[in-house]
């Protein structure tokens, strides 16, 4: 096979375009579901390519940038596609072609983005998305004019409706040359001069093509960080060069920082007068109609409120059903192999080891699929860009961005989806400090811990009348993990990742109807990724607790005998004098040790260790309450668990580690090992020390 | 025109934008990307409800920031509409 051979003749096409402007929907609309989505080699901005066919067959490598305002290079986003588009990069080959998404009718500011990349002399035709909101809005733009001013192919569309996909195609499908009429916009003439002079200084000493020596020199002569940052890049005399420049420009009273940026948006002012021909904007949108009342200083809260509940109801009771048929559908594979295959270590191994492990976090799919299919709903109506604004000022108490609500939500369904959320915080230590905190946040696998320990030993009792005892308990678990991850987070951001509280400079963009498509698509994605990140090391994580529960083998026993003699066992055993402290006898040191991997892999295994495996059949889960209540340590001849065991066994739970997953997605998500083992060793000292003062107070209060 | 900044601007208000002056540069940077350049019209359109952040009209969009950035925003109050 020639694959390889043909794979390096494809045109490489990237795709680029303001956030909002509507460029995820074009890049399916002319991919269709011929994507992948990985990761840039290094850093964690996420790489999505797809593939294009054309009418006459061929084919193109479609790769779809991070959205971005600029190519300045703020957040690692921007600094991927300015590398990109400068061929800085050895993984990805510079674009033969660059499609520019442009919002119609949001032109000016879109506009910006597209002089930086006209600036780099790559061909590119302009997808002028969303003409019909545009004229809709009174906003008539003459496309021959605008294109003729621009130098470049313009291709009007409209994305959501699949209108003008195939003109765009038919655009891209032959090689285009780089537009006519580059740089028309021009700098004040001082500074015009010395960009020149530094341009061809870089050309010169450091044999930079022109494109990329043009961008250098703009970014030296404005900005004082990446003259910092490259001091070692470039020859010491064209640092003092740059320099002697910088105090030049001051004595002229020119402000570095804003010269280069005004001189772009007049150019555009002018481009946007010519080719816009009538702009008979009305102050009151339908969206903003719609703001009026969703950002409504008491009906917005409400609204908000109602929303999030919502979402919640359907991730803890619509996802129920199909959990269950998941869960029997994994027991039903279990029985066929017990039928199946004969007794012995390999089968055991199959069963309790790796469809054990799998199967819990394959159990969870559902509930993750209806948190993305909400979080992409959210997104694509433009809500969540709301939700942010609303939340902000409370996340901004604790020095985080009103961003950094969402993944924390999330997190109460499932810490993963919430890490995996954060990618659109723009500044890297809020992103880590959101990452860092969002497993306190009770996930829905804490669960089934909360659910046996407060069934089996807080009395149903009301008090007032109208709050149950149990159910004030299980509000109490998750209030305290609220707390725990707020005040965690307040303390990071006060002294490990130390930084200002950061910009919240955010667009708030039209509502729009949501495509199904894109939801659809964006949750299938979401949820791929998730099972690759659990999936692969659980699987590995459960082999090696299955070995650990089952080595070296007795013959003989009950379960529990068995269990007890094995690595894990002991190890229980060896832990116990660490948890005493804590109330925590050997079998739940046991417990512990299972759990590493899940959380709610507790309660299996404490079920093993009261043996009733074989008697649960009918009772299930209460007749494990009924011999917890009734074990008695043999030494003192006292209950193994009081009330004040659970409690303090909970908020264990709530705020230990205890998910190998979460270790999984947060090494992945910040590419390497010193984060996630960070945030191990945080959690299990935070859950170890408050543990012990509630197990403490509470002996003082009983005695 | 009296010289203000644009935190000190209430729902309804118009204004043209003289100046960015913040002293994070990379802040700076990005409010000017997002159109604020001097002589641009703003509007204020409404606070959020807490009270902050605030969201403004400008280059026929809508775009939101804190009040802490807004006081780095030297505007003329009044002028358009």
């Amino acid at each position: 096979m020639n694959l390889a051979k043909t794979e390096t003749h494809l045109r490489h096409i990237a795709i680029i375009g303001n956030p909002n402007a509507g460029k995820t929907t074009l890049f399916n609309a002319l991919t269709g579901m011929r994507q992948k989505v990985g990761n840039y080699p290094g850093v964690t901005v996420e790489k999505k390519e797809g593939r294009i066919i054309f009418e006459d067959g061929t084919e193109a490598v479609l790769l779809d940038l991070p959205g971005t305002y600029s190519l300045t290079a703020n957040s690692p986003d921007e600094k991927v596609a300015t590398d990109i588009l400068l061929g800085r990069i050895d993984h990805t080959p510079l674009p033969e072609l660059v499609v520019c998404v442009v919002d119609a009718s949001n032109l000016e500011r879109n506009l910006y983005l597209i002089s930086q990349i006209i600036d780099n002399h790559l061909p590119i035709v302009i997808a002028l998305n969303m003409i019909d909101v545009a004229e809709k809005e009174g906003l008539v733009i003459d496309i021959m004019k605008l294109s003729e001013e621009l130098g470049v192919t313009i291709v009007p569309t409209v994305g959501s409706k699949g209108t003008g996909i195939d003109e765009l195609k038919e655009a891209i499908a032959k090689p285009v040359e780089p537009s006519r009429k580059s740089r028309q916009w021009r700098l004040p003439e001082p500074v015009q001069r010395e960009c020149d002079e530094l341009k061809g200084m870089l050309q010169q000493m450091h044999h930079l093509a022109e494109p990329l020596a043009f961008h250098e020199a703009i970014v030296l002569l404005t900005s004082t960080a990446a003259l910092a940052e490259h001091n070692d890049r470039y020859a010491p005399e064209l640092i003092d060069h740059v320099k002697r420049d910088h105090k030049q420009l001051e004595l002229l009273g020119i402000d570095r920082n804003s010269v280069v940026v005004e001189s772009r948006y007049e150019w555009i002012k002018r481009v946007c007068n010519s080719a816009i021909l009538t702009n008979r904007r009305s102050a009151n949108t339908t969206s903003d109609k719609i703001d009026q009342v969703l950002t409504h200083r008491f009906w917005g809260f409400v609204i908000f409120i109602v929303l999030m509940g919502v979402m919640f109801q359907a991730i803890f009771s619509w996802a129920n059903l199909p959990m269950q048929m998941i869960g029997g559908a994994i027991g039903w594979i279990d029985t066929q192999i017990v039928r199946f295959m004969a007794p012995g270590d390999l089968r055991d191994l199959i069963v309790n080891g790796a469809i054990a492990g799998v199967g819990a976090v394959v159990t969870f799919l559902p509930q993750i699929l209806f948190l993305f299919l909400f979080i992409g709903f959210l997104e694509d109506t433009g809500y969540m860009a709301r939700a942010a604004f609303i939340m902000d000022r409370m996340m901004s108490k604790v020095g985080l961005h009103g961003k950094s609500f969402i993944p924390l939500l999330s997190s109460f369904a499932c810490a993963i989806p919430g890490i995996m959320a954060t990618r659109t915080i723009e500044s890297r230590k809020d992103r880590l400090v959101t990452m860092l905190v969002s497993p306190l946040v009770s996930c829905s696998a804490r669960l089934p811990v909360y659910a046996l320990m407060i069934a089996a030993f807080i009395p149903q009792k009301h008090l007032l009348g109208i709050f149950s005892l149990p159910g004030l308990t299980l509000v109490a678990m998750y209030l305290l993990g609220l707390s725990a991850a707020l005040t965690m987070a307040w303390l990071f951001k006060k002294t490990l990742l130390r930084s200002e509280t950061p910009a919240f400079i955010m667009e708030l963009p039209p509502y729009k109807m949501p495509s199904l498509k894109s939801v659809v698509l964006h949750m299938w994605e979401r949820s791929v990724l998730f099972l690759k990140r659990a999936g692969t090391i659980i699987l590995g994580v459960s082999i090696i607790l299955w070995f650990l529960a089952t080595y070296p083998k007795a013959d003989h026993g009950s379960p529990s005998e068995r269990l007890d003699l094995s690595f894990a066992g002991r190890a229980g055993h060896l832990i116990e004098p660490l948890i005493k402290p804590l109330g925590f006898d050997w079998k739940i040191g046991i417990g512990l040790i299972g759990s590493v991997l899940q959380r709610e892999v507790f309660v299996s295994t404490m079920g093993t260790i009261y043996n009733i495996r074989d008697a649960k059949q009918e009772s299930g889960i209460m007749s494990l309450q009924e011999h917890l209540r009734r074990d008695i340590d043999p030494v003192s001849g006292l209950p193994v668990f009081t009330t004040l065991t659970a409690i303090c066994l909970m908020v264990y739970y709530v705020l230990a580690m205890q998910c190998m997953s979460t270790v999984a997605v947060m090494r992945r998500e910040t590419n390497g090992w010193k984060w996630p083992i960070f945030q191990i060793v945080y959690m299990t000292v935070l859950a170890y020390s408050v543990t012990f003062v509630v197990y403490r107070a509470g002996l003082l209060l009983t005695v | 025109m009296p010289r203000t900044t644009l935190n000190k601007l209430l729902p309804g208000e118009c204004g043209t934008i003289e100046q960015v002056d913040s002293k994070t540069s990379s802040i700076k940077q990005r409010l000017l990307e997002m159109g604020l350049t001097r002589g641009t019209a703003i509007e204020i359109i409404r606070f959020a409800p807490m009270g902050d952040p605030i969201e403004i009209s400008v280059r026929g969009y809508r775009l939101s920031l804190r009040r802490i950035e807004a006081e780095s925003v030297i505007v003329l109050r009044g002028s358009k509409k």
